[in-house]
């Protein structure tokens, strides 16, 4: 339980109400109006989060056991046969596959460069603010635009393709968003830039939790900046970075909006992600039973990677929501 | 926690290292990337704007430079077209309806869950914290056969109750440490003055609320205004569509015309980067906080 907690929150619903403390538990009449309260209070956020998260949800695993078109009654039940079909369809497993690159390629690239950004900015140098404040700008885009201006940004002959002639780098162009093997890495840039303000911001505010005390004992102790940063503040970092780590592997799983705006998944299905694949399998042909099965495909591979992850590696950290122990 | 972490932190510290002065060797390296990391940010965004400013004729002869000549015809055909005031329009409608309802489901919520003592309540904001892990991707299909069912199809609200629950589980995490926060003195004098408990929430806990509820306001306009997913699915009428669904189509429609579709992007940039550059310290704020619960 937090200092807070023990301060403030916790005995408050017994000590309100107008009337002289009765012992603990035993005024009927104000507990049950406490109840009322309660349920009067929590009742629009539960109605809504039942009835468009939770539920659907359950009705993924419904829909998935038939074979539907989203529109006739359900009556074609199929059992398991569509999870049997998707892990035999090579389309899916490849976007599984792609999901996990992106999952590798964000812990090994995004990871190390949002860190060294957010060193960077915290120290003092001129134009910090107006740095942070632009190191965070294409996060509040949305990622239709960023998709779109990407797209023409990539294409033969604009931008890109521009400014790396002119660095004398002409032989590295590629067909960014058409080549099978490319488009992916190329992605991974577009996604890159609009999510490391993130990382960066992230960092930047666990950076500024560390007392300023311990730096500066650690500096009259004679380190130096890499062993300052290293040393000192990674090991501080901790927690903040595995937070980050979570919530990235959790974002790359569930990827959509700019692979969608910027490659439909393609070309020939080569930057399908799970997401992609159950839209299009979904709305597209109308295979609401077959999307389902792979949605709900999906939703156990983030959830059994959310609970392992919770179980051994944020346990330490109490300060994550996630983690709050119940009770 | 800390302290655990501040002690083994000082242990390393404590290792003898001799008395070196500071040497800073990164100094001119940090400003060489910050420039280049500057670069990379803004050019893209640059272009944008400028390209918006050029024919398309120009742009494919010199991909790369300023606006010859400059043509301002591009921005007056957005500024002119309809159909990007009615997607402003939609946009601003369905974030109006998500922001005031997350605000006032998620502060009763946050309420009751911070401040009244009843058994389970543990359990409940375990089960909303639950819903980080269920973006609205995960269950699209039904999600969108029930939107259909509930005949929100190609609606306001049928994109904004959704999004409202969905933005739930962050709203209550945000809320509830700071609610939580507020002394309990504060309350018992409140109650002592005659004040009932729904009084204190409302005359005393939402004012003081205030910064947080203004974080959330913000995060919730922002996540609207954006929103792909949940638009693209629930709305197809072309007369409904939001701004990121309108920029979408208009990128589809006018591929050949490269200069108009800079502009329409441009002009679509404008109100989430205004926004921001007003709201910045909320959502950066906002975000770590929400990430630390």
């Amino acid at each position: 339980m937090s200092s807070v907690e023990r301060a403030t929150g916790r005995r408050v619903g017994e000590r309100s109400g107008n009337r002289p403390l009765p012992p603990v538990r035993s005024g009927r009449p104000l507990v049950s109006r406490k109840y009322v309260e309660v349920v009067l209070l929590l009742a629009p956020a539960l109605a809504l989060y039942l009835l468009f998260v939770m539920f659907p949800v359950v009705q993924a695993a419904h829909f998935s056991v038939y074979k539907w078109n989203g529109l006739e009654p359900l009556t074609n039940f199929v059992g398991l046969e569509n999870y049997r079909k998707a892990f035999h369809d090579p389309i899916f497993l490849k976007a599984i596959g792609h999901n996990a690159f992106f999952i590798v390629a964000s812990l090994l690239i995004q990871l190390p460069l949002g860190l060294s950004l957010a060193f960077l900015l915290n120290r003092k140098m001129v134009g910090r603010s107006a740095l942070r404040m632009i190191v965070f700008a294409p996060y509040v885009l949305s990622e239709v635009t960023t998709g779109v201006v990407w797209q023409l940004l990539l294409m033969p002959d604009t931008l890109v393709d521009s400014v790396l002639k002119d660095l004398g780098l002409g032989g590295l162009i590629q067909p960014w968003l058409s080549d099978l093997d490319t488009v992916r890495y190329t992605l991974f840039v577009v996604i890159t830039w609009k999510y490391i303000g993130f990382a960066v911001i992230l960092f930047l505010a666990g950076l500024q939790g560390i007392p300023q005390e311990l730096i500066e004992a650690a500096r009259i102790d004679g380190a130096n900046a890499w062993q300052l940063a290293r040393k000192i503040m990674l090991p501080l970092l901790g927690p903040t970075i595995r937070i980050w780590i979570f919530l990235s592997i959790i974002g790359s799983l569930q990827l959509f909006d700019i692979i969608w705006v910027m490659t439909l998944g393609g070309p020939a299905n080569s930057s399908n992600t799970m997401v992609t694949y159950l839209y299009d399998r979904g709305f597209r042909r109308t295979q609401f039973g077959y999307g389902s099965a792979a949605s709900v495909i999906l939703f156990v591979v983030s959830f059994v990677f959310a609970l392992i992850y919770q179980r051994f590696v944020m346990r330490r950290d109490t300060e994550g929501a996630l983690t709050r122990r119940v009770g | 926690m800390a302290l655990v972490t501040q002690d083994r932190a000082s242990r390393h510290a404590a290792e003898p290292r001799g008395t070196q002065q500071v040497r800073d060797p990164f100094r001119p390296l940090a400003y060489i990337a910050a420039v280049g990391i500057a670069l990379v940010t803004i050019v893209p965004i640059l272009y944008v704007v400028l390209g918006g400013m050029r024919t398309t004729a120009d742009l494919g002869a010199r991909p790369v430079g300023l606006p010859q000549p400059w043509t301002f015809e591009n921005y007056s055909g957005v500024l002119a077209d309809e159909r990007f005031w009615r997607y402003v329009l939609n946009s601003t409608f369905v974030a109006v309806i998500t922001v005031t309802l997350t605000l006032v489901v998620g502060s009763m919520a946050a309420f009751a869950l911070s401040r009244i003592d009843f058994r389970g309540r543990e359990g409940v904001f375990a089960f909303f914290t639950l819903g980080l892990l269920f973006p609205p991707s995960v269950a699209l299909l039904p999600l969108y056969v029930m939107i259909r069912e509930i005949g929100l199809l190609d609606t306001p609200w049928g994109v904004a109750l959704p999004q409202v629950a969905f933005g739930l589980p962050t709203t209550i995490i945000i809320l509830r440490p700071f609610m939580r926060a507020v002394p309990a003195e504060l309350e018992d004098s409140a109650v002592m003055d005659g004040c009932t408990r729904l009084g204190f929430f409302w005359r005393i806990l939402l004012p003081l609320s205030r910064p947080a509820l203004l974080t959330v306001g913000v995060l919730s306009f922002v996540a609207s205004w954006n929103a792909f997913i949940i638009p693209l699915v629930v709305l197809t009428d072309a007369n409904q569509l939001t701004l990121p669904l309108g920029v979408q189509q208009f990128a589809g429609q006018y591929t050949a015309d490269t200069a108009r579709i800079l502009a329409f992007s441009a002009m679509s940039m404008v109100p989430a980067l205004a926004f921001f550059s007003l709201a910045e310290r909320r959502i950066v704020g906002g975000l770590t906080g929400a990430v630390k619960g």
